[in-house]
């Protein structure tokens, strides 16, 4: 059976439709979820896609982590059942809704970053990331404005020490993330959050790489696997 | 009615490039002597009837729920 792969559109998110092709290209069906209704229609993972959700008033993700679909995403993913990946705003979202430690901050620079970047992914024990191999390199889009990631000393030892670091930028991290994280994942390895752009780099003709679908059908193969993300040795 | 105010600062160990760049800007305009600035900001929060403990209390979740993100931020009530 195909795999139904929910994209939340929030007021202002701009990469649904991205996200939703590349959970297409990928093999799966994509499912367009409303951030107005608490409904998950039953999908089996669920991207929270980039964008400005709510304008970005308040913070970045502060206003979509109260969104009607959140009270039902929240507890299912924090449970470890459901597979759920946020990019860019989705990371931001994750972050303010307590699923993931830490906080996405203003970058560095105070200039809005849009790159081709290389990324080191770290950790492919996850849901999103075990069709890669951990050390592999990867290049996909960075466009944010408020990338710069920061938690607690003790929260980023633990991220290191569990191998919880999933992504980090090669090459120093041009939004100045603290230990040049660029994106993380959570004690059951279902939720991943990171800045840049997977499901821009899924086609040669729109993306700098193919290198970004490795995260849409690496959900594909945790699925299809039934075993529970972070089971095996990261 | 009563109105309680809310600032809301960044922790003193996060990085507030925000403020960097007006310290940047005081010394191109001539305002010499400045050391730090650290960007914040201020929420006025009307409430109904008088700010007592228990809408007081009310006004402390908000900040720590909404208007705040601790991990990141501190934030003081003040009755105005």
């Amino acid at each position: 059976m195909t795999a139904r792969v929910g994209v939340v559109t929030f007021p202002g998110s701009l990469d649904d439709k991205d996200a939703a092709r590349a959970v297409r290209i990928a093999g799966a069906q994509p499912v367009p979820l409303w951030h107005d209704d608490a409904d998950l229609k039953g999908v089996d993972a669920v991207v929270l896609p980039g964008g400005f959700s709510y304008g970005d008033y308040l913070r970045c993700g502060a206003i979509a982590r109260f969104a009607p679909i959140m009270t039902e995403l929240v507890p299912a993913a924090r449970s470890g059942a459901l597979p759920v990946l946020g990019i860019c705003n989705g990371f931001q979202i994750l972050c303010e809704s307590h699923l993931l430690p830490g906080a996405l901050t203003r970058n560095e620079s105070l200039h809005f970053i849009n790159v081709e970047q290389r990324l080191r992914v770290e950790s492919a024990g996850t849901a999103w990331t075990n069709r890669y191999t951990a050390g592999e390199e990867i290049l996909v889009v960075l466009k944010s404005g408020e990338g710069r990631y920061t938690a607690a000393p003790d929260t980023l030892d633990e991220l290191e020490r569990t191998g919880r670091v999933v992504v980090r930028y090669t090459g120093g991290a041009p939004n100045g993330s603290e230990r040049g994280i660029a994106g993380i994942t959570n004690e059951h390895g279902n939720v991943v959050g990171l800045m840049p752009h997977p499901e821009h780099a899924v086609e040669a003709l729109t993306g700098p790489s193919e290198d970004g679908l490795g995260f849409f059908t690496s959900v594909l193969a945790h699925l299809a696997d039934g075993v529970p993300a972070g089971s095996s040795a990261r | 009615m009563a109105r309680v105010i809310v600032d809301v600062m960044l922790k003193p160990e996060i990085l507030d490039p925000q403020g960097q760049a007006i310290v940047g800007a005081c010394g191109r305009l001539g305002f010499a002597g400045v050391e730090q600035v650290r960007q914040g900001k201020r929420f006025e929060v009307e409430i109904e009837g008088e700010a007592d403990e228990a809408r007081l209390a009310d006004v402390r979740r908000l900040a720590e729920t909404l208007l705040a993100n601790p991990v990141i931020e501190d934030f003081e009530l003040r009755v105005e």
